[in-house]
């Protein structure tokens, strides 16, 4: 008996603590149990488990858990919050109704003494006097008599009535009978039988209850309304001084106008009234978060171009060394704008002081269909969505910056106009524009040293005019392309229409110093060589790129690049590296330190067909290079390092090697 | 006499000059801004010696197109503190001398 003892409560501990896992456990194990005693009581008892039962320590087996029952409602939640409106705060709500009803049934029983009790029993009773009524008219008078009696039987009967009504007992004992039962139902007091309506038109009276949808309570509480204080005092003088104060900021805006030599539409005051709608200068929460949303949209593209970013920093090609001299431009960055695709980049230029910042012109070359233009900032910062934008009517077609003023741009405009920017000013509108005699093909250059800004143009009727003061040259041809030379101020290259390049002065206004027979066709670009003093490269329809010695006639070198070149430029680091594309999408760099015939690296760069690279430019400061297309797509290139190799240091004694000269 | 006289025209002068409206402070939403400024506008030339039926105005007709409850004050020299709904405060100056604050909290 012990043992079972301590078996039982070890299950019953297992039912405690196992929950219903132990009541299964229980069921199984008391069955084991039984079996265990049934077969042989002799034999060494084994504690049977079954598989999936809770295996507790003793000291755990001898536990005692006590369980209470409590009267709460274990599905209620405990953790409700409220606003309260008395306090203006959110707070928890403690007291929970405990009660839930499991069943609600709606009942109909009426207690039998309550008015409506009363009224039903006298109407059922007088239906139930009907009954009877109708169907025996014979026995009326001996029920009626019945119920006398009744009555008579119910006062307290007089012998005399008892003796009287003996006989008539005995007749009406039947209907007495029958009348007893009515009576057993009948109110002491009797009423006037109601006539139930006679079944004339054969129809049968049946009511039915419809489907009572069972009501359900639902409560909500909406969240309060944002609330913030503001306080202000306000007198006669306060109001004055507001007044004055926004009169005056009226009056310097309409000053700031008035200065500027573009016009721009004055608003429209409100119509119908003298008064003008100011706005107040710290309203618009737009404005305020623009500084932050300008921050966190460069770091949305960081984060998006994270790898183009690492390759730009870190990457170098590794295979460089593998591939002897050739090496490799490696895409990073492409830009592009919605408003941009249908025009072709014109000019790209590199923002002296900032090196992420590049300014692209775009516009047209087709001479039939001339629309508008546009100017874009980008920085390698942000490529999704330039940094400024300028619209203009006619195509840009080219545009430098200032080399020491780099807020300041100067584009120059297919229709000969030439308009400066300035990047610090939010206006969408030059800062000075001014016409001239149409131009087909202007490049401004900035000058350095002068304090006002002098703007030299290239116009097509073979006219360069140095602007404002008017310096002009005349020229035997329409010039479409030109440079200054880098040391030498006065002296800079007209590359023109008819494949000549002229050398020019600045101080010999009517004649040119020098011309080079350079090409067949229009001369796209000239550029002289940033480190040899001596060199200048040009490139040209004629599907050629040649560099020269200024002081020989005949080019230097030769390329044939077998499409028309659009644009040449060399390196900013070595005197040897130049870079050409040309218009069937390739970009081509030359190292003439390694190989003077071939170039080092010859590259697909656009890939989409009818779409001609127009345009290419080198950062001044990392191995990067952009190339612009006809599409409006500037594409951003890593150089690799084997494009990269800066030249041997050669003394200046040794450098006297005359350049070879080929045909 | 003389003097009086210029001094009233100076004081005509700088009201003409001043009566446009000026809002001071409001952080509620363009239109909503455009057009309780215009309603103050309005019931303040109409009530121009009655601050107290102008304001009447301006609240009635606020609670009506913006909902309830709107609170109003229109005065020249006051200072307040005043507990407001986000969104829906306008505090403006008017004709030079008046001052108009409208703002809801229910």
């Amino acid at each position: 008996m012990p043992p079972k003892a301590a078996d039982k409560r070890r299950q019953g501990q297992g039912a405690s603590s196992g929950g219903k896992a132990g009541k299964a456990g229980k069921a199984k194990k008391r069955d084991e149990e039984t079996s265990e005693t049934g077969e042989d009581g002799l034999t060494a008892r084994a504690v049977v488990r079954s598989p999936d039962q809770l295996r507790l320590t003793e000291a755990e087996l001898k536990a005692e858990i006590t369980r209470t029952l409590t009267a709460d409602n274990p599905h209620i939640p405990r953790d409700i919050v409220r606003f309260s409106f008395i306090e203006r705060a959110y707070k928890l709500v403690d007291d929970m109704d405990q009660t839930t009803i499991h069943f609600t049934l709606n009942g109909y029983l009426i207690h039998k003494d309550s008015d409506e009790g009363r009224r039903q029993s006298i109407r059922s009773s007088t239906e139930a006097e009907q009954a009877p009524v109708e169907e025996k008219e014979a026995p009326v008078e001996a029920s009626a008599e019945a119920t006398e009696e009744a009555e008579t039987k119910d006062e307290e009967p007089t012998e005399e009535a008892e003796a009287a009504e003996e006989e008539e007992r005995e007749q009406a004992a039947e209907a007495a009978e029958e009348a007893k039962a009515a009576e057993a139902e009948e109110p002491p007091l009797p009423k006037q039988p109601e006539k139930k309506l006679a079944n004339q038109f054969n129809f049968i009276e049946r009511g039915s209850a419809t489907y009572q949808y069972p009501l359900r309570e639902k409560g909500l509480q909406t969240d309060p309304a944002p609330i913030e204080n503001f306080s202000d005092n306000v007198n006669q003088w306060c109001i004055y001084d507001a007044y004055m104060e926004e009169l005056e900021r009226i009056e310097k805006a309409k000053e700031k106008e008035k200065a500027k030599p573009v016009v721009v539409k004055k608003e429209e005051t409100h119509s119908g009234r003298k008064l003008s709608y100011v706005e107040p200068p710290h309203s618009d929460s737009l404005s305020k978060v623009a500084k932050a949303a300008k921050i966190a949209e460069r770091m949305v593209n960081l984060n998006t171009f994270d790898d183009i970013a690492q390759d730009f920093k870190y990457f170098e090609d590794a295979s460089d060394e593998f591939r002897g001299q050739e090496g490799t431009l490696l895409p990073l960055w492409k830009f592009q704008s919605e408003k941009t695709k249908k025009l072709a980049v014109t000019a790209i230029s590199w923002n002296p002081k900032y090196n992420d910042l590049f300014a692209v012109g775009y516009g047209s070359y087709d001479f039939m269909k001339q629309g508008h233009g546009m100017l874009l900032v980008y920085t390698l910062k942000n490529p999704s969505f330039p940094e400024y934008s300028f619209s203009s009517e006619s195509g840009i077609m080219c545009l430098d910056f200032h080399s020491e003023h780099s807020h300041l741009l100067a584009v120059g405009f297919y229709d000969g106009n030439v308009a400066i920017y300035n990047l610090k000013k939010a206006s969408s509108q030059p800062s000075y524009k001014s016409s001239a005699k149409s131009g087909k093909h202007t490049e401004p250059v900035w000058q350095n040293e002068l304090v006002h800004m002098d703007v030299i143009k290239l116009s097509a009727d073979g006219t360069t005019m140095q602007g404002p003061e008017g310096l002009q040259l005349q020229m035997l041809g329409s010039g479409t392309s030109f440079d200054f030379h880098k040391k030498i101020d006065y002296l800079f290259l007209v590359g023109t229409e008819e494949g000549k390049i002229y050398k020019c002065s600045k101080s010999y206004s009517n004649q040119f110093l020098d011309v080079f027979e350079a090409h067949h066709m229009a001369v796209d670009s000239v550029s002289w060589n940033p480190f040899h003093l001596k060199v200048f490269i040009s490139c040209s329809s004629d599907w050629t790129v040649k560099i020269w010695d200024h002081t020989i006639k005949t080019p230097m070198f030769v390329y044939d690049l077998s499409t028309a070149v659009g644009d040449v430029a060399w390196s900013p680091y070595s005197s040897t590296v130049f870079a050409a594309v040309t218009i069937d999408g390739q970009a081509h760099v030359f190292d003439l330190n390694i190989n003077k015939v071939e170039p080092l690296c010859t590259q697909l760069v656009v890939t989409r067909k009818k779409n001609k690279t127009t345009h290419i430019q080198f950062n001044p400061v990392h191995p990067i290079i952009v190339v612009g297309d006809e599409r409006g797509l500037i594409t951003c290139l890593k150089l690799s390092p084997n494009l990269r190799k800066m030249p041997r240091v050669i003394p200046p004694e040794a450098d006297q090697t005359p350049w070879v000269k080929r045909g | 006499m003389e003097e009086t006289e210029e001094e009233k025209k100076d004081e005509a002068d700088y009201k003409r000059l001043h009566s446009f409206p000026l809002i001071r402070h409001s952080d509620m939403p363009e239109e909503m801004r455009i057009e309780t400024m215009e309603l103050c506008v309005t019931a303040c030339e109409k009530h121009a010696t009655n601050n107290e039926s102008a304001a009447k105005m301006i609240k009635e007709t606020m609670d009506k197109k913006f909902g309830s409850s709107w609170h109003v004050v229109i005065g020249e020299g006051f200072g307040f503190e005043i507990t407001h709904e986000v969104k829906n405060l306008l505090y403006m100056f008017f004709g030079g001398s008046l001052a108009v604050c409208v703002w809801k909290c229910s």
